[in-house]
């Protein structure tokens, strides 16, 4: 049995995962904070 | 810790540490995974699977240990009514419950070429699986309320109660017959040869780096969102 499919399948899945994690905080904390940042503009 | 109670000390704080830990928690998730997959020798039992323990060691502690700190967070809630203990319980679940579940998906696909099946309800897998979920219900707990600086009592005493099954997934292997190895790795040493461990120390340093930088990430997101809301209000008040 070729063991590297598994631990490609293995590492691929985490950097996916991790990655989606990663990218989804930093969209989620970029829009909250431009939206305090709009809202002390406006006032 | 009361110093940090002030949100905007505790951002002063955060704003600088977050890419720092994005940063050099990718540069030695990378380093380590490099130096695991081609440069460490392969195990005389399991060959090259061996080499995805880089990954699923360190998804394994940092499920358990985001697990212990919103129990932690939940207890400071509780007991001192630290603001900012509800908003970073809530910033540990979605990290916790993603490296919980790499550990497992990563466990089972270590599992297939090593003990010939992908699933075994023994009581390591089945504490882990129980685990992922205790981690779905703590966020569908903590979204159940609109407040997003804190979570409710109930969620902080689920947080709390939900503890109990860490010690468990620790001693599992130990209190029943599984086809999960003992313990490897304790405080008296390891039973794993150190040219094929010492890559480990870079993985698990690197992916708790990048659990803190999105723990932080989430923070600053939720304090950024109630100041918003708390704008609005003032001003539909005014």
């Amino acid at each position: 049995m070729n063991h590297w499919a598994f631990i490609i399948a293995a590492y691929g899945l985490t950097a996916l995962g991790t990655a989606g994690v990663l990218l989804w905080s930093y969209l989620d904390m970029r829009r909250a904070e431009k939206a305090v940042t709009d809202l002390e503009t406006r006032k | 810790m009361h110093a940090y109670a002030n949100p905007a000390r505790f951002l002063k704080l955060a704003r600088p540490l977050t890419p720092v830990c994005v940063g050099v928690g990718l540069l030695l998730v990378l380093l380590g995974s490099y130096v695991g997959l081609f440069l460490t020798p392969p195990d005389y039992l399991q060959g090259d699977t061996v080499r995805i323990m880089y990954i699923h060691v360190p998804a394994a502690w940092l499920g358990m240990g985001g697990w212990t700190g919103i129990a932690i967070a939940s207890i400071v809630q509780l007991v001192w009514r630290h603001p900012l203990a509800g908003v970073a319980g809530r910033a540990i679940a979605a990290p916790g419950a993603l490296f919980t579940a790499i550990c497992l998906i990563t466990g089972s696909i270590w599992g297939r070429p090593t003990w010939g099946t992908w699933w075994e309800w023994d009581g390591r897998m089945t504490s882990m699986l129980v685990l992922l979920f205790l981690y779905f219900a703590y966020m569908a707990l903590a979204n159940a309320s609109d407040e997003r600086t804190t979570v409710s009592r109930a969620t902080a005493i689920f947080g709390i109660v939900g503890a109990i099954n860490i010690p468990i997934i620790n001693r599992s292997v130990v209190w029943w017959n599984s086809l999960h190895q003992g313990p490897s790795i304790t405080l008296r040493g390891s039973s794993i040869s150190s040219e094929i461990l010492w890559p480990l120390l870079p993985t698990v340093i690197g992916f708790s780096l990048l659990f803190g930088g999105i723990v932080l990430m989430r923070m600053r997101a939720n304090l950024a969102d109630a100041k918003v809301e708390a704008r609005m209000r003032r001003m539909a008040a005014s």
